[in-house]
């Protein structure tokens, strides 16, 4: 595939091409759609379409009345609120928590290991839509539903599996002589963990801690039915928005968000080649 | 022999035998791993798996007619509903006593929605009769079977009475029945009224319109998969980029992207009217159907297949499509007997993860569905937050996590859940 070798046959070369054209529109399909709000978010008008103005790039069609209208309206400005209030206080609960746990599950002798792995994994494959049900019963229950903290719990649980996988997928390289050497030195475990696993595996942990920050920032169905509508976050804001009285603002939000992703992402992958390098699992 | 008696067991530095050291020190081992699991343990346990098993209990649970009329219950118990005749005056007098203490708590209401489900009309008899019943005074006005006919003559009704005792026991397989189309009436189990059927139907749309969402997702991703693991790794790296950005971004993004082009007065409609392909007047309907739904979700979910896909099709050799190709196959023959078969556990993982998570979704169907293109998940919601029928929904929720269950279960033994990739 990398390149046509020069004794490729008129039809060779016509697939090759044609190959690289489908793949082409893949792309397009995959990304296309995330582009195409950033230009509208831009909108003068309150029209989810490209006006005539805009189309002939007269800077009369743009406006940022749809930014303004998101950091004046007291609606979006408390969803932000909730929504910055609760993902990261999920996001250190799972993060700590999953941490520990990956380290006791990378050990070599752990009874069960294959259960306790996937009643950890399940928050992740249990459709969102029972764990929000189950949530909503038992929360009422026990007097949570409705609250900040029931809130939080939930995104909480629904971001362990993700600081699990990476943290684990980053320790199995880990060395463990390292551990030994420092106990070897008179370490105790505490200072063996914080200054010498820590710092290693420091970038599958943020990376962990990042899925489970974006899991609970960009969580709808758990909040809508375990929360209030005191935690009324971003997506949910975005969700009513959508079915109700459909404002180009979400668009706005949107712009926002694609934003925020794509510092997430370019965080993210810098954190993976950077753990690779440390281990010494990639040549470059 | 005496050799053996004479060396003895092994002795460790501190005088016990090696074994029972080596024992202990691997105990001390598995406590320590289990102490650094347990919190996380505990924490799931009760803020996730303790509330599945709740909405479990609730699918089966039935405690309402017993806790509101415990009296009735009791005398219901020896009525025979074959003879044809109304439960005699004890029952009545106890149902009486029962509704004076629910009517001051205010639960007659509630019971009588719950019988409703069974039954339509008995949440407006128990309303009406709780009404009345504020007025009697229990130990003088009695006797009641009268009184209650003269209220409402749906106590009169012998079917009325057969659903009270059918759905009296404190547990009841009714959810579950109603969740597949069937009802548990005094008669057994019966079908459903036909306007009434429509579980089934869902259940089988969502089932298709998964397995339509998983086939799009394997034709759209398998050709990238292909470029990506075949490209050099500076060009696939960046390539990657663009699948992996669709899957960072926020799903709500996505799902008003989706709207935004689909909708009648939208981008796609615009482009193709501008284009001459489409006449103004007759605008494509996209949205709101299940056209929409397939098309935004195949987008939502296409990085699910295309990263477990690489990932698999990384660890193919180029040399073997050369090797076959220098053997005398064709690029097909080629593509098809040597390539394929070793991309198949790619494919059956990402297969399984884009099925599990499309039959499971809520938001985009329910966004972008419309009332034809909405799955399971959207009627759990219903029932929960509209309908209020928590058992119906509780159901409905179990059947679907089994299924859910049965294909994690699947994916664990193909995949295994250590080897899931994130990015």
């Amino acid at each position: 595939m990398s390149a046509l070798p020069p004794y490729a046959t008129t039809p060779q070369r016509v697939w090759y091409y044609s190959f690289r054209v489908i793949c082409g529109f893949i792309f397009f399909f995959l990304i296309a759609p995330i582009v195409v709000v950033i230009p509208l978010s831009f909108n003068a008008e309150d029209f989810f379409t490209f006006t005539p103005e805009m189309l002939s790039l007269d800077p009369e069609g743009y406006s940022l009345k749809h930014y303004r209208d998101f950091f004046s309206n007291s609606d979006w400005q408390n969803a932000l609120y909730n929504s910055v209030r609760i993902a990261p206080l999920a996001t250190l609960l799972s993060v700590s928590f999953g941490t520990l746990a990956a380290i006791g599950l990378s050990q070599d002798h752990v009874p069960f290991r294959r259960a306790i792995m996937a009643i950890l994994i399940s928050p992740m494959i249990v459709p969102l839509i029972i764990s929000a049900a189950g949530m909503y019963f038992f929360y009422s229950r026990i007097g949570l539903q409705g609250t900040y903290i029931g809130v939080v719990l939930a995104h909480a649980a629904l971001g362990i599996p993700f600081v699990i996988i990476t943290v684990t997928a980053t320790l199995v390289g880990f060395d463990r002589s390292l551990t030994r050497a420092a106990a070897n030195m008179g370490a105790n475990p505490v200072t063996t963990f914080f200054k010498v696993q820590m710092p290693l595996i420091l970038p599958g942990v943020i990376s962990g801690g990042l899925f489970a920050f974006i899991t609970s920032f960009d969580e709808v169905v758990v909040v809508l039915f375990v929360g209030s509508s005191g935690q009324k976050t971003l997506p949910w804001q975005m969700f009513t928005g959508l079915r109700e009285q459909i404002s180009p603002t979400i668009l706005a939000v949107a712009t926002i968000l694609v934003g925020i992703s794509i510092l997430l992402l370019a965080t993210v992958e810098l954190l993976r080649r950077r753990s690779e390098r440390l281990r010494g699992m990639s040549p470059t | 022999m005496s050799d053996a008696t004479d060396t003895g067991p092994v002795l460790a530095a501190d005088g016990t035998p090696l074994k029972r050291s080596l024992n202990r020190a691997l105990r001390r081992e598995k406590m320590r791993a289990l102490m650094l699991i347990a919190p996380l343990l505990i924490f799931v346990l009760v803020t996730f798996i303790a509330p599945i098993a709740d909405m479990l209990f609730r699918s089966v649970e039935n405690n309402i007619v017993e806790d509101t009329l415990p009296r009735t219950v009791v005398a219901l118990k020896n009525w025979d509903r074959t003879t044809g005749e109304l439960p005699d005056e004890t029952v009545f007098a106890a149902l009486a006593e029962d509704l004076v203490i629910a009517v001051e708590s205010k639960t007659h209401t509630r019971l009588g929605s719950r019988l409703n489900y069974e039954m339509t009309g008995i949440s407006s008899l128990f309303r009406k009769t709780g009404r009345s019943v504020k007025r009697w005074d229990i130990a003088t006005d009695g006797p009641f079977r009268e009184k209650f006919i003269e209220v409402d003559d749906g106590w009169a009704d012998i079917e009325m009475w057969a659903t009270l005792q059918t759905y009296s026991s404190r547990y009841t397989s009714g959810y579950f029945l109603n969740s597949v189309d069937l009802q548990l009436s005094p008669e057994g189990i019966t079908a459903r009224e036909e306007d009434q059927r429509i579980y089934i139907t869902l259940f089988k749309r969502t089932i298709f319109m998964s397995l339509t969402i998983m086939f799009s997702c394997v034709l759209l991703g398998y050709p990238i998969a292909w470029l990506l693991a075949n490209l050099p790794a500076k060009t696939s790296n960046m390539l990657l980029i663009l699948v992996l950005l669709p899957f960072w971004t926020s799903l709500l993004v996505r799902t008003s992207a989706w709207k935004v082009l689909l909708q009648q007065q939208g981008v796609i409609n615009d482009v193709l009217v501008w284009v001459g392909l489409v006449d103004n007047g007759n605008r494509l309907i996209m949205i709101n159907n299940q056209f929409g739904t397939i098309v935004a979700m195949t987008h939502i979910l296409l990085p699910f297949m295309i990263l477990p896909l690489y990932s698999v099709m990384q660890t193919i050799p180029e040399t073997y499509l050369r090797a076959a190709k220098s053997l005398g196959a064709t690029n097909w023959t080629a593509f098809w007997r040597v390539y394929f078969p070793q991309s198949v556990p790619g494919i059956g993982a990402g297969c399984i993860l884009v099925f599990i998570l499309s039959i499971g979704y809520y938001i985009t169907p329910e966004l972008v569905g419309g009332t034809k293109g909405v799955f399971i998940s959207n009627r759990i919601a219903y029932h929960i937050s509209s309908s209020l029928n928590w058992g119906l929904g509780a159901a409905l929720g179990t059947i679907l996590l089994a299924a859910v269950l049965i294909l994690y279960w699947a994916y664990d033994k193909i995949v295994g859940i250590d080897n899931v990739k994130l990015g």
